[in-house]
């Protein structure tokens, strides 16, 4: 899983039918202190995140499929959890 | 999935059966502001709803080859859907 940030979110009227009656949200990528890397993903919604949320998201295919109960969804990023607090270790 | 804009179509002569009925177009991948990233790919259009100049999200790998209608068919990249608006939410720390 990786880190990110909801930056967005995607307006689509015409996609795939597993995209119906789901939030598309514009994610940056965080690193593990919690900053911007300047990339991006475009995750299907799985928990209710929001606006400035930092989240999980889950980038791999088959176990979005897995929660999403399709097997022959064209899904790879989903997010799936919304982060409190994070702590590092000094080593 | 990333954001792309359509910017061409591909027209093979000579293609695998499999994706012999599948539009192809050329995607040029762009960052989250809109602007172009990357080098232009073709992708597979699996909403057949996508032309030059719409901005569209497209996936790569076995997840392309979901995407399309019959599915796991020999593609890279797909395109998911057409989008019809990015609404990125103002920043509220400066520091990122």
């Amino acid at each position: 899983m990786i880190l990110g940030r909801v930056t967005g979110s995607v307006v689509s009227t015409i996609h795939h039918p597993i995209v119906d009656g789901r939030k598309l949200l514009v994610a940056e990528r965080l690193d593990q202190n919690g900053r911007s890397t300047g990339r991006y993903v475009i995750a299907l919604d799985a928990i209710g995140a929001g606006k400035g949320e930092t989240v999980l998201i889950l980038d791999e295919g088959n176990g979005a499929r897995q929660i999403l109960e399709d097997a022959n969804a064209p899904v790879r990023s989903l997010v799936v959890g919304i982060v409190d607090a994070m702590e590092l270790g000094t080593n | 999935m990333l954001l792309g804009r359509v910017i061409g179509t591909v027209v093979p002569a000579v293609l695998v059966d499999e994706i012999s009925a599948i539009p192809l177009l050329w995607v040029q991948p762009l960052d989250r502001e809109g602007r172009p990233d990357g080098k232009p790919l073709v992708c597979a259009d699996g909403t057949r709803m996508a032309g030059p100049g719409q901005m569209i999200y497209w996936v790569a790998s076995r997840e392309a080859a979901l995407t399309l209608e019959p599915w796991f068919v020999p593609v890279d990249d797909a395109i998911v859907g057409l989008v019809d608006d990015v609404r990125l939410y103002a920043r509220e720390d400066a520091s990122r």
